[in-house]
């Protein structure tokens, strides 16, 4: 029971990843449109802002994992 | 020391480090229990450490380098190969040595006489490393260990030589000088110079490029998946815990009294010091662990999908998915040398943010 639990818990914690990943995609295309030149930067700050998202996902991998 | 010397000797350490660990290539002849594929097995395998260096099986027989296993118990410092144990990983072969006898159960070492097979299985993954007082503290060069080495040669090369270049010639490097120049200057003006500010940051330069090249490369070193690469460094809690605590004491130790002042008196209402304080003091261990578990839980992810879809091959028992599984492996593979690349970055960056968030001058 426990092993599945936590199989559920590592999926929710995707989704909640997917969702913040996708809405700074959002965020960086609408940018990028606006102001085509500035597209290096944005592309700079969509990078960190995910890996950091991924980074709060892997918490709950992690937690999963151990669990 | 010139750059010739640098590379005659680490190339004489690392042919000292190797040859010291072959314990001979072995062969291993008994198959007990059952031929079905254990996907579990075989990521476990991989993805944790382990004491000898498995590279292939030839014809129903293992063969592989065994790692030397260093213990510093009791009565003193005791060394053996690991090919002593002949395999065994559940705690029936015992191997005496300098008056004790050791067994190994699941890749950690015990005593012979305290190995308490219940009492370890029912403690939490967390909580299994810790059980000290039944097993000798270990040192030995693990797999890790062996592939941290390595990557440690690595970088004493390309810097070296990059080096030497610059000693030798003022124009514009070309080769290996002229491949590491971008980057370097892309670690100073991308993410020390914008963080920590014109005046300080060549302090941490050395810190930081030391954290950006040594995590790339080890992340690099987990996805090659033949010797003498495979190891999987920063896929392991311990090694990340280390770099984060780096990481935490530079910037508790580079803190200025604006940095303090921010923590211990922050800019709110006295009433609140009770609530902000012990807030602000979790938030300063918080930043680091929150590195240490990015690094390990995204390398490690990685590795253990890539491994899954090779062992779709092996789940299905059919030719016919290879080439399914081989393409998911060459996309998931890709994805991971940006990952390897990206999580060095972070890294570093963050690195760089926290240290600038210590030495910072309010304007």
């Amino acid at each position: 029971m426990t092993g599945t639990l936590a199989a559920i818990g590592a999926g929710l914690a995707v989704l909640g990843a997917g969702m913040g990943i996708g809405k700074i995609g959002e965020g960086a295309m609408n940018a990028i449109a606006r102001q085509p030149e500035a597209s290096g930067k944005i592309q700079t700050a969509m990078i960190i802002a995910a890996a950091l998202i991924e980074g709060v996902a892997l918490f709950a991998v992690v937690v999963a994992l151990i669990a | 020391m010139r750059p010739a010397q640098i590379f005659f000797r680490s190339f004489v350490l690392a042919v000292v480090f190797m040859i010291s660990s072959i314990g001979g290539a072995y062969a291993s002849g008994d198959q007990e229990g059952s031929s079905e594929f254990d996907p579990i097995e075989l990521i476990n395998g991989h993805v944790w450490d382990s004491h000898d260096f498995h590279i292939i099986d030839w014809k129903g027989e293992s063969y592989g380098l065994a790692l030397p296993i260093i213990l510093w118990t009791d009565d003193g410092l005791v060394t053996f190969p690991s090919s002593r144990f002949h395999h065994d990983n559940s705690g029936t072969v015992v191997v005496e040595e300098g008056g004790q006898k050791f067994v190994r159960y699941k890749e950690h070492i015990f005593y012979a006489d305290k190995l308490d097979v219940a009492k370890f299985e029912e403690a939490s993954a967390i909580g299994r490393p810790l059980l000290y007082e039944d097993r000798p503290l270990n040192f030995s060069i693990t797999k890790t260990v062996f592939s941290m080495m390595l990557a440690a040669v690595i970088m004493l090369l390309i810097f070296g030589f990059s080096a030497r270049h610059y000693k030798k010639n003022k124009n514009a490097p070309k080769g290996l000088a002229g491949f590491m120049e971008p980057l370097i200057l892309f670690v100073r003006d991308d993410i020390a110079i914008p963080n920590i500010g014109e005046k300080k940051y060549g302090k941490y330069m050395p810190l930081l490029l030391t954290i950006f090249f040594f995590i790339w490369i080890n992340n690099l070193i987990g996805l090659i998946p033949f010797f003498p690469f495979s190891g999987n460094v920063t896929g392991n809690l311990a090694f990340t815990m280390v770099m984060a605590l780096f990481v935490f004491v530079v910037t508790v130790f580079s803190g200025n009294k604006h940095y303090w002042g921010h923590i211990l008196t922050p800019d709110v209402p006295k009433a609140l010091y009770i609530l902000m304080v012990p807030i602000e003091i979790v938030g300063m261990i918080a930043k680091p662990f929150a590195l240490m578990v990015r690094l390990f839980a995204n390398i490690t992810a990685g590795h253990i999908i890539i491994l899954s879809l090779v062992g779709l091959i092996f789940i299905f028992g059919t030719a016919f998915i290879s080439p399914v599984s081989i393409v998911f492996v060459l996309f998931m593979s890709v994805l991971e040398m940006l990952v390897a690349v990206l999580q060095a970055y972070v890294f570093t960056l963050l690195a760089a943010l926290f240290i600038g968030q210590a030495v910072e001058e309010p304007i």
